[in-house]
């Protein structure tokens, strides 16, 4: 699975307004909204989700990034955004370390094996010291999209 | 002294496969255990103590993995690791089955 398959480049966020956990995300599902990406009406429903999954434990998965996700019937295939914050935001993340680049997964429902590839193609990236500092480094949405569409040409970043 | 290997396979069993809580469960399982430990698919080896790590394995419902454990504990390492995924399937239902709530 490749970024460009399932990351709204369109809804990025180079510089979240938001400086805390609820805010990052509210902020990026009304972005994927925006885009028209999720069933009408939802954003309130899968903002409210995202958080209650994010309460249960965090995902925070240290080293400066997180990935809030939940699987929701607003959408009919994955979809993810990313946003960015020079700042650093409180995740409550493993390491207690704030976070600097947010990926929001939005799966269906009925789908476990899809959700599992984004996450999958998502984490063998974040995995790398040389793609988080480079996502931490981007300043505009171009940045950001430009540096997503590299990794899908270099497997190994 | 030479350290103890174990070598075990397992297949995971819950619908929804090894997403972040299970691998949560897994990497929390893993690291009360001294011995190091690798997670290992078709393609790739992680270590089993690193969620970020983990998280990448994606493994579906279904999927065969291999467990290998170094060290003292190894045994007991895999024994616990085989119990959280094939019999408590990360306390999560078969496919088919309900949700507990």
């Amino acid at each position: 699975m490749k970024f460009s398959d399932f990351v709204c480049f369109e809804a990025i966020i180079a510089e979240l307004k938001a400086k805390d956990r609820d805010g990052a995300i509210a902020e990026l599902v009304a972005s994927l909204d925006k885009a028209g990406r999720l069933g009408k009406g939802k954003r309130e429903e899968v903002t409210r989700a995202v958080i209650k999954r994010e309460k249960e434990a965090s995902t925070g998965m240290g080293k400066g990034v997180a990935m809030p996700h939940v699987k929701h019937e607003a959408v009919r295939d994955v979809i993810a955004t990313v946003g960015r914050s020079s700042e650093g935001i409180d995740f409550s993340a493993l390491d207690k370390k704030p976070v600097y680049s947010v990926v929001l997964l939005v799966s269906p429902a009925d789908d476990p094996d899809k959700h599992l590839q984004a996450m999958e193609k998502v984490f063998k990236h974040l995995q790398q010291e040389k793609f988080r500092k480079f996502l931490r480094q981007a300043e505009t949405r171009e940045q950001i999209a430009e540096l997503l569409r590299e990794a899908d040409g270099n497997p190994s970043w | 002294m030479e350290k103890l290997v174990c070598e075990i396979g397992v297949e995971i069993r819950n619908a929804d496969g090894l997403h972040m809580r299970p691998a949560m469960q897994f990497v929390d399982v893993a690291s009360e255990f001294d011995c190091e430990i690798t997670v290992s698919n078709d393609e790739t080896s992680v270590d089993g103590k690193s969620i970020m790590q983990m998280s990448m394995l994606a493994a579906t419902y279904g999927t065969k993995l291999k467990i290998k454990a170094q060290g003292g504990d190894a045994q007991k390492a895999v024994e616990a690791l085989r119990e959280l995924v094939e019999q408590k399937k990360f306390d999560e239902p078969a496919p088919g089955e309900q949700k507990k709530e």
